[in-house]
């Protein structure tokens, strides 16, 4: 069995979107939308860094110890951030909100 | 009988090995499917660390601007962001190109291969080239955290004009520093990745116009690759959290 050869066609689709997004998420910033703000960037982020992961590194077409590792490796950066923010929102020393 | 199919079996095992034996094959992998699955393993936990490690500079970004909004803010409006924007654009082209590059490694394509591969050598100095001149007008307005830090006045102005001096008011120099030691500090090791990047590339140029890789055989490629796309993951997050947060 070979692996999986992404065709040039679909990395220029991905590439167009990711410029498309760019374009959206700087546009998005010059408008005033409150915490909306962050929120939509950080959505745009995470849609750009999802479309490289999975197609440009392989990773729709990687084994499923692969995406194991991946899935375990963001679930401790989630773990980081929620067990830090939980203290500091707690102790009243930040406010996401303002 | 159970013997005559075992023997059957392991006589077919090793035709079938002697038929597939690649020289890049190391003996301790059974095919180069395993080999290059096992690569592909390996590079994501070392990927894995690379997340938690700048994964921690982005907790301290976090928590330092949820405890001084108006100073973060203020702190991203003096960077420049059509600079910013056009260093995104290049490091996602850089990103094609060494997409295209792992492409013409698995179709075997010689010549395109090293041509993209320079391609995104070159991209990543268009970067760090961008980079350099935007640190070098930080240089030169003093905007560097530490005794002598000094605020473009030119740009404090303008953006207290912009929020009609009400969220400007109650920016405190002292807290502004912090913005820029986690601006210098996260894209200084940014930075850094893209030039051990450019080097491990580098590699790989040299590597490949001596015919070592193969559509059987380009894990280097491959691997280098995820890397280069790692770094690009980064300043996807770091451009709009670092340039866009106190323009509306």
């Amino acid at each position: 069995m070979s692996e999986h050869i992404v065709s040039k066609n679909l990395y220029f689709l991905i590439f167009g979107a990711l410029m498309v997004l760019t374009a959206i998420t700087v546009g998005v910033a010059f408008v005033n939308l409150g915490p909306l703000n962050n929120v939509v960037a950080l959505t745009i982020a995470v849609i750009k860094a999802l479309l490289v992961i999975l197609y440009f590194m392989h990773v729709r077409y990687s084994s499923r110890l692969t995406w194991l590792v991946i899935v375990g490796g963001f679930f401790w950066l989630a773990i980081m951030f929620v067990l830090t923010s939980s203290d500091y929102l707690t102790r009243g020393w930040v406010s996401f909100t303002r | 009988m159970a013997t005559q199919t075992l023997n059957h079996a392991d006589a077919h095992h090793d035709a079938a090995h002697d038929e597939e034996h690649h020289p890049g094959l190391a003996h301790h992998f059974d095919n180069m499917e395993q080999q290059r699955d096992s690569g592909t393993l390996g590079m994501w936990v070392f990927l894995v660390t690379e997340i938690m490690f700048f994964g921690g500079m982005f907790l301290a970004y976090m928590l330092f601007r949820a405890s001084n909004p108006n100073e973060f803010a203020a702190g991203s409006y003096q960077l420049d962001v059509l600079l910013g924007g056009i260093n995104t654009a290049v490091l996602i082209g850089s990103s094609l190109t060494m997409a295209l590059a792992v492409f013409f490694a698995q179709t075997g394509n010689k010549s395109l291969l090293v041509l993209f591969l320079l391609a995104t050598i070159l991209l990543g100095f268009v970067f760090l080239g961008i980079k350099a001149v935007e640190y070098g007008t930080k240089f030169s307005h003093g905007t560097i955290p530490g005794r002598n830090f000094k605020v473009e006045h030119k740009k404090m102005e303008e953006y207290e004009e912009h929020h009609h001096g009400d969220a400007a008011a109650n920016v405190d120099p002292a807290r502004l520093q912090m913005f820029f030691v986690i601006y210098f500090m996260l894209t200084g090791v940014h930075a850094l990745h893209m030039i051990i990047g450019i080097g491990v590339m580098s590699v790989l140029v040299f590597f490949a116009l001596r015919n070592r890789y193969s559509p059987e055989y380009h894990s280097h490629i491959e691997l280098a690759g995820l890397y280069w796309h790692f770094v690009d993951i980064v300043w996807i997050f770091l451009f709009p959290l670092l340039y866009l947060i106190g323009r509306h």
